[in-house]
């Protein structure tokens, strides 16, 4: 062989490293300038490149804030990698020295990384940036505190509300008012009497309780919590045991759990063939954006909305969402704390809200609001962009969700909150799956949960 | 081989040894050293020597996703093997169809797994799947497959006999290679069709079988996409302890855990496990195997 053939290999294989090198892509809106640092001297005083993983501009909402941060901030560059949070990737991004400027992932997950010094404490950019957390609500700044340090900026703020199925109810001869979440024994009869099954099948469930996900909320409803504000796990209270009882119980007045699941699985839940309008529910607990689902798909379905009531009668709800944090190790993080304040800003939610409102007109469907971890966003979104849809079922049901959003518990920051989630998790499972008594499961998870703590602290 | 020549031909297959060391083999070295330390990820790795080994041991879930992986390994292994064989067998007769029957059977397998398991979520649902309505068609039982913790592992393996027709290509292969002569001679000797099968095709393709049999056997190990799709993902709700299988489990305690370390020493455990039984399968394969010397 000759010299060329022997430089055309070389070359084949130098060039197939360096392409096997070139890492993970992102949506590049522009060429990131060389150094990606703020240097301070553009217009709204910061320049340089901010990277997010995390997050997608999968909307109007998303793309309108993203927006608004480039038109403040022109000399910012920004780059979005599309997806949602995974773990994987964050933790190889952080483990090669090459975390992304900023993070969007869910707030219960936040104690984990911030415990292990994978996030920026945030104080210096609250105190820089004048951001006044006192906007966010209490329940989305729990969730972002950990060891009294902010490590997050809350974002959306999901709650959950009881929806239920009015044509079902009425040929029980029942309303919505009948589902009454604070009587459980109340509860379960209603369950069973709204249930229908055909041999082993079932038709119908009566009340899904929505376990194992909804399980801290049965339990504060009880007068419990899964987990102490400083993060202790109190799995196996006595609050905790007799609510996982109680709604192991409230599902099979239904049926048996193999039977319940396949049959929820059976459901056409974003569309217009869903359990409401083919009467396959009576009611459950849900996250409050169902409402924005059923608003699209099946507008006139007869469902009505309540408060999930805690067994004193008093309202309660279970609150969620994503935060956005600032990486340890992240390039310009100025900037990067400039674009959360933006984009979690009333003015900007507001921009988006007006941008949502006009896409779903412009498309024939309903706005039925944003719903945001901003308490003056809200305000102004549902007093200057909402208006009333005219049926009278969404409209109440958008009232009962504004009304639950400050009765909400939420998981505080926990730096072993997956191991923590999985244990409650496991256990519900082995008792709705008939394996282990609720107290038997959960001293399990609470021994597991405590060494997960333990560990993570060490 | 002249010394140029030589360098060339390390050029040539250097795009692929370069890929070994630095993607393959120094990763597995890392986990190596890795498992032998506390490692989150976020923090410098601490040395421990054995301590994720002895731990791993100790703890029931690593017993408990084992046996789970072992239980889908003897069920899946032996039904593979059985239903690949009777396909190439079937795809022997196919006549002038077999070209577009080989392609037809080989489809599945290039189904993304995760498209697979959504596929199977629905076709396997107790109430209205599909896989029901056949079987209670003709009156068999009708498990409730994704939701029953007793029925799930057999839900999994009907899932992964979809891509069975991997398997019936290689033996379809091996069957073509049986010399028409020793059937001829063995029917001429009176055997009938399940005594030519036994004693002569069975043993003609028991080298390609034993192939099969162990790459199967490691796969079915490293069972991971299908059941982590189907029962672990982000908004699942039915992660039954059932069908924590190992590689799951060992996923699990690396990535949402952050015990990098302890998840090294799982892998090679893993690694040990199915080391022992591919060589547990060799040693019964020299009793087994018939090999023809030309």
């Amino acid at each position: 062989m000759g010299k060329r053939a022997w430089l055309v290999a070389a070359g084949a294989a130098l060039s197939l490293v360096v392409t096997a090198c070139g890492g993970v892509s992102v949506d590049d809106e522009s060429d990131p300038p060389s150094d990606g640092s703020p240097s301070g001297s553009a217009a709204g005083g910061l320049s340089g490149t901010i990277d997010t993983m995390g997050f997608s501009l999968q909307d109007v909402i998303a793309s309108t804030r993203v927006d608004m941060v480039k038109k403040t901030y022109p000399d910012v560059n920004v780059e979005v990698a599309e997806g949602a949070f995974e773990q994987q990737p964050f933790l190889n991004a952080v483990a090669s020295g090459d975390p992304p400027s900023l993070v969007y992932l869910p707030r219960n997950e936040l104690g984990s990384y911030a415990a292990r010094g994978a996030l920026e404490p945030l104080g210096d950019c609250i105190e820089e940036q004048s951001i006044d957390m006192g906007q966010y609500r209490e329940a989305a700044v729990d969730q972002v505190t950990y060891d009294d340090q902010v490590y997050g900026i809350p974002e959306f703020y999901d709650v959950r509300i009881v929806l239920s199925d009015d044509s079902v109810l009425q040929d029980a001869g029942m309303t919505a008012d009948d589902i009454d979440t604070s009587n459980w024994d109340q509860l379960t009869q209603l369950s069973s009497q709204l249930a229908v099954t055909e041999g082993d099948d079932v038709r119908r469930i009566g009340f899904d309780p929505k376990i194992p996900e909804f399980l801290p909320m049965w339990v504060a409803a009880n007068g419990g919590e899964l987990v102490a504000s400083d993060g202790t796990p109190m799995l196996n209270s006595p609050e905790a045991v007799e609510a996982l009882d109680y709604t192991a119980g409230l599902l099979e007045s239904t049926a048996p759990w193999a039977q319940f699941s396949a049959f929820r699985d059976t459901w056409d839940f974003f569309g217009g063939e869903n359990q409401f309008v083919k009467d396959q529910l009576g009611a459950f607990p849900v996250e409050q954006w169902y409402l924005d689902v059923l608003g699209e798909v099946s507008p006139d379905a007869d469902v009505t909305a309540r408060p999930f009531l805690t067994r004193n009668g008093e309202p309660i709800t279970y609150a969620t969402g994503q935060a956005w944090a600032i990486p340890t190790g992240g390039e310009s993080p100025e900037a990067a704390c400039a674009f959360m304040k933006v984009m979690t800003a009333a003015d900007t939610w507001v921009a988006a809200a007006e941008a949502s409102k006009k896409d779903r007109e412009k498309n024939g469907g309903l706005y039925l609001g944003t719903y945001t971890a901003n308490e003056e966003a809200d305000e102004r979104i549902f007093s200057e962009v909402y208006e009333e849809t005219g049926r009278k079922n969404l409209d109440e049901a958008i009232q009962v969700v504004l009304d639950v959003q400050d009765a909400a518990i939420s998981d505080p920051a926990s730096p072993a909150a997956a191991e923590v989630q999985t244990a409650w998790m496991d256990a519900v499972l082995q008792v709705i799956e008939g394996e282990a008594t609720a107290q038997e499961a959960l001293d399990e998870a609470q021994q597991v949960a405590e060494e997960a703590i333990d560990e993570a602290t060490s | 081989m002249r010394r140029p020549e030589t360098r060339a031909a390390y050029a040539f297959i250097s795009p692929w040894i370069l890929g070994f060391v630095f993607f393959t083999a120094g990763p597995v070295l890392a986990t190596l050293v890795l498992s032998m330390t506390e490692y989150d990820v976020l923090t410098r790795p601490e040395w421990i020597g054995f301590d994720n080994y002895r731990d791993a041991m100790a703890n029931p879930d690593t017993g408990h996703a084992l046996k789970n992986t072992a239980t889908y390994a003897l069920m899946y292994v032996p039904a593979s093997m059985a239903l690949g064989l009777a396909l190439a067998l079937l795809l022997q007769r196919a006549g002038r169809a077999t070209g577009l029957m080989r392609t037809l059977m080989y489809l599945p397998v290039m189904t993304p797994p995760v498209a697979t398991a959504v596929l199977f979520l629905l076709l396997l649902n107790g109430q209205n799947g599909l896989v029901n309505e056949v079987l209670g068609s003709v009156g068999l039982p009708t498990p409730y497959w994704t939701s029953d913790p007793d029925w799930m592992k057999t839900g999994i393996v009907i899932l992964s006999l979809w891509s069975v027709g991997s398997v019936t290509i290689i033996l379809y292969a091996a069957l073509q290679e049986v010399p028409e002569a020793l059937i001829e001679a063995a029917r001429i000797d009176g055997a009938g069709a399940l005594r030519r099968f036994w004693h002569v095709t069975l043993p003609m393709v028991s080298p390609a079988l034993l192939f099969t049999t162990v790459v199967a056997t490691i796969a079915s190990m490293q069972l991971f996409t299908e059941a982590y799709t189907m029962y672990f993902g982000t908004a699942s709700t039915n992660a039954s302890d059932e069908v924590l299988f190992y590689v799951i489990y060992l996923f699990r305690e690396a990535f949402s855990f952050f015990h990098m370390g302890y998840a090294s020493a799982l892998a090679w455990m893993l690694f040990l496990v199915i080391l022992a039984i591919t060589m547990a399968q060799l040693w019964l394969s020299r009793r087994l195997v018939f090999y023809r010397s030309d």
